[in-house]
């Protein structure tokens, strides 16, 4: 085998979480009342526009997530060689760790440059002092080794070049969207035993029970961008590239899973915690309601981010002090990731766990609740059977609304120096050294632009998405 | 109600203990002095003797708990569980790593941090609240809708894009006002106006929204239609019924950060290179410098309580239903 997997801890958690997603729809599907609530999701056209473009995110974060060492090449040899002598095979794998994100935007990754070059460019931002043919030196914009390359005359065929090849991405993209929207017509068509012009119309004037027309918009947007930055990044960089010459949109595209690892796996590792102390607490009351209600206000009474700076301070100190845990850069960068996100989660499920305490104290009280207390149904059981699945949409609620606040703090932390890992990318770490680069002169704007954009429609699709299943879970929303 | 207060002062203790036991544990327990040691003089320079220099310099190289070797009282004072965590009590947080006193460094700076926190959280409060009442007005409205998607769309824009926008707009594009730094008294409103500017701009979408909805959950209220039937006008109802009314969640979310505010905000301050707290403990983070992060946490859970006791008292300013007892 020329590669060896690896999972890292987030990988194995962001899994996770798409396995239980994936049962918790299976649960929905038999459950009427939850149907009908995802149902009224669906139907909203910001949930289902906002829903398609996190998935985009989340099919990007999750190839990320796929690790594996390739086989060294040069090394190959002589370990063949000496497996030979020894008569085993021990194979040598690069210390780098790559994910399928990395193989699939192999160009972009490897297609790096000297320095800056603004977007779309052919020759670098600045001008270098070159030998000219005559002997004499010159000061002039050098030609970019990757960007641009296969042009002679860039001036004069960049423009109609990258206008052709946007021709062409925009046909791609029809041809793929007209797929797409056909199988949902079919779908709609065959769900609501529709003709095929009938089916066509209530897509078009989004009259379907789920707004389709919105997913289809944003799906169509989607696969634009997509494949106008296919076609441009093969040979040009399309966000530039920053100071060491990496492509700034492979460094966006990287930042997604860090965002998504933020987002969600805190919020996960911080449930168990919130859902077991707030139910206690709420349903058993007494001395456990007395001391959990202490140490949450203990510590919701030190400011987030002192709480966050100390702690990962102190967690830096753990890592840096013990090198042998870790075999590569990459699980070492993974570990302060996996660390930020307990760190961050001990912080904020305090929260959470009130708003599940307080649910519960109303609950305990209802005629349900009291009838299986009076036929003698054990304590844990009724935990079970009659709380938790009733306090379960604050929890969902929990998790959608926080994930974009996750995000947003994920970038303030990392510029603070107590977020991710400084090798780790994420749209921290590119903001961080993005700042520096408005100061120049000329300025260099793209890294910071692009991290913006990613930033931006990322939290916002989160946003929306978050206050439509808020309308449709929340009891006193309607 | 001076009975109250004296209890709510007390039941304060316990917070306050249980934090510094935290910040005990993170910081000395966690970690050894040993481990602090060598991350900060590098992992390769630590030999035993520079270990052994730092703690002493700092006085970590007492016992946790229990000193065996002290006599009388010392046994128990002289460790570093007394010296750094009991000791803040009193306010003492012991030196800096370059040989400052922290709360003598902690009283100069309040000052600059006072001096933008206020006028941000001022203005915030007065902008976000005249907005969503705006919006209210118009409710169901394509001024409202809109106003709505604007609100979502600005609180979906990180902090530091406003702070980096605004610096690059305002100072260097428009070379108004100077791009940061600080000066004393009057001339320090010249280095404010754009850090103030920014942080009520970066607040103003999730605030504006939170109020909107305070406000629309008062206004299905009977009384508020009954005061519409008896023929007031919406403005009055707004103004003098559902403002009113509404004070209560507003206070909830609003007096508890009064307090906060001296602490300043670690990013505005380290933007505009102002002086004040949060830079002051922006610096020490990235420095490392534990003993400055230990004093602010446990000052910054100290103004915590103190602002939970103030939103009480507050309620029974604005609710004569509200008492004290």
């Amino acid at each position: 085998m020329s590669i060896q997997p690896v999972v890292l801890w987030t990988d194995a958690l962001l899994f996770a979480l798409v396995v239980a997603g994936l049962l918790a729809a299976l649960h929905v599907r038999r459950t009427e009342p939850l149907r009908e609530a995802w149902r009224a999701v669906g139907r909203r056209p910001t949930g289902m526009a906002a829903a398609t473009v996190l998935l985009a995110f989340v099919v990007v974060g999750l190839l990320d997530s796929l690790h594996y060492r390739p086989l060294l090449p040069e090394l190959e040899q002589g370990a063949e060689v000496s497996a030979g002598a020894q008569g085993q095979r021990s194979p040598i794998y690069s210390a780098e760790v790559l994910s399928a994100l990395d193989a699939i935007l192999a160009p972009l990754r490897l297609q790096t440059e000297k320095t800056y070059s603004a977007p779309l460019a052919a020759t670098l931002y600045q001008r270098e002092t070159v030998v000219a043919p005559d002997g004499g030196q010159v000061r002039v914009y050098p030609r970019l080794v990757h960007g641009a390359s296969h042009l002679t005359d860039p001036p004069a065929q960049l423009a109609a070049d990258v206008a052709w090849r946007v021709v062409k991405a925009v046909a791609i993209a029809a041809a793929v969207w007209s797929l797409a929207f056909v199988l949902v017509v079919f779908g709609v068509g065959r769900g609501s035993q529709l003709r095929w012009g009938e089916a066509v119309s209530a897509v078009v004037r989004g009259r379907t029970a789920l707004a389709w027309r919105a997913a289809l918009l944003s799906f169509g947007v989607l696969l634009l961008i997509t494949s106008v930055w296919a076609m441009l990044a093969t040979h040009y960089h399309v966000f530039g590239t920053d100071k060491v010459g990496q492509d700034v949109l492979y460094l966006a595209l990287k930042s997604v899973r860090t965002a998504l690892v933020i987002g969600t796996i805190t919020t996960l590792v911080m449930m168990p915690f919130a859902v077991a102390l707030g139910i206690a607490a709420g349903y058993l009351g007494g001395w456990v309601d007395d001391a959990v209600q202490y140490v949450y206000t203990v510590l919701n009474a030190i400011p987030g981010v002192l709480l966050i700076a100390a702690a990962v301070l102190m967690m830096q100190v753990v890592i840096d002090t013990h090198p042998q845990w870790f075999d590569t850069a990459a699980q070492r960068s993974d570990a302060r990731l996996l660390a930020l996100c307990f760190i961050l989660g001990m912080t904020s499920w305090t929260g959470l766990a009130r708003l599940l305490r307080g649910e519960t104290l109303k609950l305990r009280e209802l005629e349900y609740v009291q009838a299986a207390r009076a036929f003698g149904v054990g304590t844990a059981a009724i935990l079970r059977r009659h709380i938790l699945p009733n306090v379960m949409h604050i929890v969902l609620i929990a998790l959608v609304m926080d994930f974009s606040g996750l995000v947003l703090a994920e970038a303030v932390l990392s510029y603070v120096g107590i977020g991710v890992d400084p090798t780790t990318i994420s749209f921290g770490t590119m903001i961080n050294m993005a700042r520096a680069e408005l100061a120049r002169e000329p300025m260099v704007w793209w890294s910071l632009a692009a991290a913006f954009v990613f930033m931006f429609v990322l939290v916002l699709a989160a946003n929306l998405f978050a206050d439509v299943v808020r309308d449709a879970f929340d009891p006193r929303r309607s | 109600m001076f009975a109250y207060l004296v209890r709510r002062v007390l039941y304060a203790i316990p917070i306050l203990i249980g934090v510094n036991m935290l910040t005990f544990v993170l910081f000395f327990v966690v970690n050894s002095p040993d481990d602090m040691a060598r991350m900060q003089i590098g992992i390769k320079r630590a030999t035993p003797e520079a270990i052994e220099r730092w703690k002493v310099e700092r006085g970590y190289d007492k016992p946790l708990f229990f000193n065996d070797a002290a006599s009388g009282t010392g046994r128990l004072t002289d460790t570093i569980f007394f010296d750094k965590s009991l000791r803040m009590f009193a306010f003492d947080f012991g030196r800096a790593d370059d040989g400052r006193d922290i709360a003598q460094e902690i009283r100069d700076r309040m000052a600059p941090s006072l001096a933008i926190a206020l006028p941000t959280f001022a203005l915030g409060l007065f902008a976000a609240v005249s907005l969503a009442l705006l919006l209210v007005f118009f409710r169901a409205t394509y001024l409202d809708f809109w106003g709505v998607v604007g609100c979502v769309a600005m609180m979906s824009i990180s902090s530091l894009f406003y702070i980096i926008g605004g610096q690059w707009l305002v100072s260097k594009l428009w070379a108004l006002v100077p791009i940061s730094g600080y000066a004393a008294g009057i001339d320090a409103a010249r280095f404010l106006v754009l850090p103030v500017l920014i942080g009520v701009v970066a607040g103003i979408g999730s605030s504006t929204r939170w109020y909107r909805t305070i406000f629309l959950e008062e206004i299905s209220k009977d009384y508020v239609r009954t005061a519409r039937a008896k023929g007031l006008s919406e403005l009055r109802v707004l103004f003098r019924h559902v403002l009113k009314n509404a004070m209560i969640p507003i206070l909830t979310g609003v007096v508890v950060v009064i307090p906060l505010l001296f602490m300043g905000s670690l990013l505005m301050e380290s933007f505009f290179a102002i002086p004040g707290l949060g830079s002051y403990t922006i610096d020490a983070i990235n420095a490392q410098d534990f003993a400055v992060v230990r004093a602010m946490v446990f000052i910054g859970s100290v103004l915590y309580i103190v602002g939970l006791i103030l939103t009480d008292i507050s309620y029974t300013l604005v609710d004569p239903r509200v008492r004290l007892e």
